[in-house]
């Protein structure tokens, strides 16, 4: 019998507790190496769209927050095109559309200063509601946990977006979806296990 | 289909959220299974990085924290190897980032409380990008095995933490790099996560004398490959296929 020609994904394994010290080393002491830590700022003066900020906590399966764990988000910009390698064009050149924060040592709470991005089409062309991507490691996350983060202000899209429309369990729907704290302000608690969890996809 | 999406993660080769052995994902692994998605732009994209954005020092983790003059402590070493994907072709431009202990197994953080020394020439941090074929090569000094809380007797084996971002952020990936020869191996926790022998060599560097700097550092070779994408012999590839 002949051997199919491709390659498995290296296994994941936990990035650990002491993840900063690859990924935001200036936000753990260790200074001079990068002049900033990666995925530190998103926009400038001049980025296009809604500035919002958006915070949240991990907790773990006692409602205990995650002081270790670090967070990126990924999203497209004001015009719903992701920066760097979207295949439809450019994206705002004053955006970079990646973030990445380690949680407070003291409260876990992780803070991003973006704005709001625009829609993206599923691969159907039927248009997704606004929406970040997040990926959380940490201490006793053997693999990356992908979820994504939806607006409560876009409740005629979020009803029409093909992801969300097809979840099973409707119920679970609002661990998807941020709260609206303030003007501008958003906040996205994440639940890794138990009763109200959220949802994590297998993308 | 032809439409960039990436090859299905097999979940069967990476760890279960729920390890018993490893006490800390008890609480920190979801119930209920992820859901099921297919590939959008949201996923088929991700962040592109410049290796303008690194500095001459950022693969050097010998130099990069020692003060002038100075180097620290421990047994020189290359870790080199291939970024490859699921159709093993090379990944270009893939920012890999490494961290690690020094070579008496201890961490330069602050909630770090082995009782080892810490090196003052020694941060533990590192970044390097991938060239055209994929390939990249860092210099560091081999990390030692340290004890941490699981068991009352659990070490973990010498390793280095990587952290790569392929062309998509579906491809987002956390791992550890492991030294061929190591008793600790079969013995950690941590590596036990994962399901197969096959794939925890996957993850165990080999010795690689060809590479290895005579009279200088030995060398590593250590290739990762991430998911690959799906494309069809009869369309144009998409940018970063």
């Amino acid at each position: 019998m002949q051997r199919l020609p491709y390659l498995k994904e290296s296994p994941s394994q936990t990035a650990g507790p002491y993840v900063h010290i690859g990924c935001t080393p200036n936000f753990c002491g260790i200074n001079g190496v990068y002049d900033e830590d990666p995925g530190a700022r998103m926009v400038d003066e001049r980025t296009q769209g809604a500035r919002i900020t958006l915070s949240g906590v991990v907790y773990d399966g006692m409602d205990a927050p995650m002081k270790d764990v670090m967070v990126e988000i990924w999203q497209a910009d004001a015009a719903g095109i992701y920066p760097g390698n979207d295949p439809r064009g450019n994206a705002d050149p004053h955006f970079t559309g990646w973030g990445r924060k380690a949680g407070d040592y003291a409260t876990g709470e992780w803070v991003f200063e973006t704005i709001k991005p625009g829609r993206v089409p599923f691969k159907d062309g039927r248009m997704m509601a606004p929406h970040i991507t997040l990926w959380i490691v940490a201490r006793g996350i053997n693999t990356g946990l992908h979820t994504r983060i939806y607006f409560p202000d876009e409740d005629a899209v979020n009803a029409e977006d093909p992801v969300l429309m097809r979840l099973e369990h409707k119920s679970r729907i609002p661990t998807l979806i941020a709260e609206k704290t303030g003007p501008g302000a958003y906040r996205f608690d994440v639940r890794l296990h138990g009763e109200r969890e959220t949802i994590f996809f297998d993308i | 289909m032809s439409d960039g999406s990436f090859f299905q993660r097999d979940r069967g080769r990476h760890p279960p959220a729920y390890s018993a052995g490893y006490k800390s994902s008890i609480l920190r692994s979801p119930t209920r299974a992820p859901i099921s998605m297919d590939n959008t732009l949201s996923e088929m994209t991700g962040p592109v990085f410049g290796h303008h954005q690194l500095g001459p020092l950022d693969s050097d983790l010998i130099l990069n924290f020692a003060k002038p003059g100075e180097m620290p402590v421990g047994q020189r070493i290359i870790v080199h190897g291939r970024v490859l994907d699921g159709n093993g072709r090379g990944v270009p431009d893939a920012l890999l980032e490494v961290w690690q202990a020094n070579a008496g197994g201890r961490y330069r953080h602050a909630r770090e409380t082995y009782l080892a020394a810490l090196d003052p020439n020694f941060g533990g941090c590192g970044r390097v990008m991938t060239g055209e074929d994929g390939s990249y090569a860092i210099r560091t000094i081999k990390p030692g095995a340290y004890p941490w809380p699981n068991g009352p007797n659990d070490w973990r084996p010498a390793h280095i933490h990587f952290s790569v971002f392929g062309s998509g952020f579906a491809q987002r990936l956390i791992t550890q790099m492991y030294f061929e020869g190591d008793p600790m191996i079969a013995l950690c926790p941590i590596v036990r996560t994962i399901p197969t022998q096959e794939a925890i060599d996957s993850l165990t560097a080999l010795y690689d004398p060809q590479a290895t700097v005579p009279m200088d550092a030995r060398a590593y070779r250590f290739d990762i490959v991430l998911r690959g994408r799906r494309s069809t012999l009869f369309e144009n590839r998409m940018e970063g296929n």
